[in-house]
């Protein structure tokens, strides 16, 4: 069996962000950058069927610069088996459509029989790319997911449902599984598997690579910024109907509505 | 700065793992730690089984045949772990009682002690200072006497780390008090030998680590448990006393480093006068001379790490570096308590408690005057 994960390397949750100087992104110079947490989950999920099979191949999918290559060790050092380092400048950073086209084109060539990615980026916090490449690669997808269960013909697969309900699901393979944070416990990369790592390959390519094109983003980020720190609040006090009154006023007098 | 010596992604990718070792098993546990004085044995068989605890050990015992940069970057992020009492245990274990065996080991010695170490099945311990001996390593009294094919070890050492969780300790004892410096031998002893008997000590700090008083009362051990040869166990201590201070220096110096990071959020925080303390300029300063001596600190010991990699001896270096770090260490701690206010003088705060953990540096594996005594020697008094 052949399992791909999809992963982005994203900046470190205690990293100190500073605004860049045109203020449309963050600023990467001097951050320290770490796996996407959703997609350890995923690539937990994928190295357990792994274990449990030890003829399962796991090949680790990433889009970004030339720092990716560390969150691909990274993983590599966790017991994937190979990795696919998308090195192309237009896809990284692009919108969901196309970082999810440039992924199918990598799924297309790998043919896995499970995806799994997680459920969405600690930065971008979309959730929108595995929806986008199930449909792309007209496979049948699952999000949210909590536990799977991998069977001979199909994926077996918990989600997660608002107000904490669970719904489980069958999938034919190959399917596409995103993988919500907390699904299992994270194995870390012990020295022996970092070691090990420095002989698996990480197969470099571009878009262009991949046979796809128009990759750049077609959405454009105008500004990015923190909200205001000293904005005031108002607290609307009385009776209930006071209360609503009241913020029934402030709502036409800021005109949101 | 550091970035040649620490150049290789597999450098990044086993600090990744060590940071993500030390923010998820030990800093939530810190506090459970100091209640048990002592921490969690099941650690050690976890850092085992992630390849933590033989990093410069030959392959053939489950060591990982590296260098002192590896061993740099672990102690750089276990130092982070909010508890100055387990990073010492833990480096006690990997840089300060078994040293000496990874060197001058026999081969079934090593198979016995120093491979189930290194998995994390044992944990060990450094006995050399003695209730009156303990910079004066020479004036050490605890006897072991031949007796046929094994040593009768009589005698008591004080304030040794990991003394509960330990299974063994490298004992350094008097083998011939004739000898002189040639008198000494490093000898292995399970701490479930009959006669072998410990009392746990009371700390003002260091809280998270086990420290007790060992008594022997005719211990019998295999001569074959003596480390290298008989009669070189001083030479071999003060050889493995360089893993000790060096390591000493690092696990203090990042544990001053997050303590910085937090009183610089706490001066954000903490508003007095109407601005945050962070506002006041005595706190800039303050804090941005802490910040430079910590820089000149993690320069001097990465230059000791640089010779021990270049395979060049460090013993200046390292003893320059001891004594430097653990005046900048105390400096930091005190300043950032100072900078807590009340708060900082209560035991849950992280500067309360650097205040009184790094004191220790002054003291233990050799104390400043020590340091000081020989850099004098070195600088031709
Ligand atoms: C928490 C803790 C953990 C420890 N863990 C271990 C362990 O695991 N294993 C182990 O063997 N030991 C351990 N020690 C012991 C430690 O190494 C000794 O305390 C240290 O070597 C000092 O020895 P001493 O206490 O006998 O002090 P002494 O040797 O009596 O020294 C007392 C003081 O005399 C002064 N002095 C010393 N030498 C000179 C000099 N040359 N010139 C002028 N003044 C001098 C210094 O001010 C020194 O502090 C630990 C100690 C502590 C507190």
């Amino acid at each position: 069996m052949k399992v791909m994960v999809c992963l982005k390397q994203v900046p470190h949750q205690d990293a100190k962000l500073d605004i860049n100087s045109d203020g449309t992104w963050i600023q990467e110079d001097n951050i320290k950058f770490e796996i996407n947490s959703y997609d350890t989950y995923a690539l937990e999920e994928a190295l357990r069927i792994k274990d449990a099979d030890a003829d399962t191949e796991v090949v680790v999918v990433s889009i970004g610069p030339d720092r990716v290559t560390q969150a691909l060790r990274t993983a590599l050092g966790m017991g994937a088996d190979r990795a696919v380092h998308v090195n192309d400048a237009e896809a990284f950073g692009s919108d969901a459509l196309c970082v999810a086209k440039v992924l199918a084109a990598v799924a297309k060539a790998e043919s896995p029989d499970l995806i799994f990615t997680g459920l969405m980026t600690d930065d971008g916090n979309s959730s929108a790319v595995p929806p986008m490449l199930a449909e792309l690669i007209d496979v049948p997808s699952a999000t949210g997911v909590l536990h799977t269960e991998a069977a001979n013909g199909s994926l077996k697969v918990e989600r997660e449902l608002e107000g904490g309900a669970i719904e489980v699901v069958e999938l034919p393979k190959p399917c596409l599984a995103s993988i919500q944070t907390g699904a299992n416990q994270v194995r870390y990369a012990s020295l022996k598997g970092i070691m090990q790592a420095k002989k698996k390959p990480i197969d470099v390519k571009t878009a262009a690579d991949l046979g796809v094109s128009d990759v750049a983003s077609k959405a454009t980020i105008d500004k990015v910024y923190s909200p205001p720190k000293n904005a005031t609040a108002d607290i609307l006090s009385g009776s209930t109907d006071e209360i609503v009154s009241g913020l029934m006023g402030k709502i036409k007098e800021l005109g949101v509505l | 700065m550091s970035s040649d010596l620490y150049a290789t992604p597999e450098h990044e990718a086993f600090r990744e793992t060590v940071r993500k070792f030390t923010e998820e098993q030990m800093r939530p546990r810190a506090r459970d730690f100091d209640a048990a004085g002592r921490i969690d044995k099941s650690l050690f068989k976890q850092m085992g089984d992630l390849g933590m605890l033989g990093l410069r050990y030959d392959p053939a015992y489950g060591g990982s045949g590296l260098d002192w940069s590896f061993s740099a970057v672990m102690h750089e992020e276990l130092g982070r772990s909010d508890n100055a009492g387990a990073t010492l245990a833990i480096s006690v274990h990997t840089e300060m009682a078994t040293p000496s065996l990874a060197q001058f080991g026999s081969d079934d010695l090593k198979r016995a002690y120093l491979a189930p170490a290194i998995a994390g099945d044992t944990v060990s311990a450094i006995a050399v200072t003695e209730p009156d001996a303990g910079s004066d390593v020479a004036g050490i009294k605890t006897r072991a006497v031949r007796d046929g094919s094994d040593w009768v070890i009589d005698g008591s050492k004080i304030y040794i780390t990991n003394a509960a969780n330990a299974d063994w300790l490298c004992l350094l004892a008097v083998t011939d008090p004739d000898a002189g410096y040639g008198g000494f031998s490093q000898i292995i002893v399970p701490t479930d030998t009959p006669g072998v008997r410990y009392d746990l000590l009371d700390k003002i700090g260091n809280w998270g680590s086990d420290t007790g008083q060992f008594y022997f009362e005719g211990v019998r051990v295999p001569v074959a448990n003596t480390i290298g040869e008989v009669g070189r166990g001083f030479q071999q201590q003060m050889m493995q006393f360089q893993d000790e201070r060096l390591v000493a220096c690092i696990t203090a110096l990042s544990a001053m480093e997050l303590l910085w990071d937090e009183t610089k959020k706490w001066t954000d925080e903490r508003v007095l006068f109407g601005k945050p303390l962070s506002k006041m300029q005595n706190t800039q300063f303050k804090m941005a001379e802490l910040w430079v001596q910590m820089q000149a600190a993690r320069e001097l010991n990465l230059s000791a790490v640089r010779r021990l990699v270049d395979g060049k001896d460090a013993t200046t270096l390292i003893t320059a570096a001891k004594v430097f770090t653990v005046g900048v260490c105390m400096r930091v701690a005190s300043e950032c308590m100072q900078l807590h206010g009340g708060y900082g003088y209560m035991k849950e705060s992280m500067a309360g408690r650097a205040f009184v953990d790094t004191r220790l540096g002054g003291i233990g594996g050799g104390s400043d005057e020590t340091m000081l005594q020989y850099l004098a020697k070195q600088l031709g008094f």
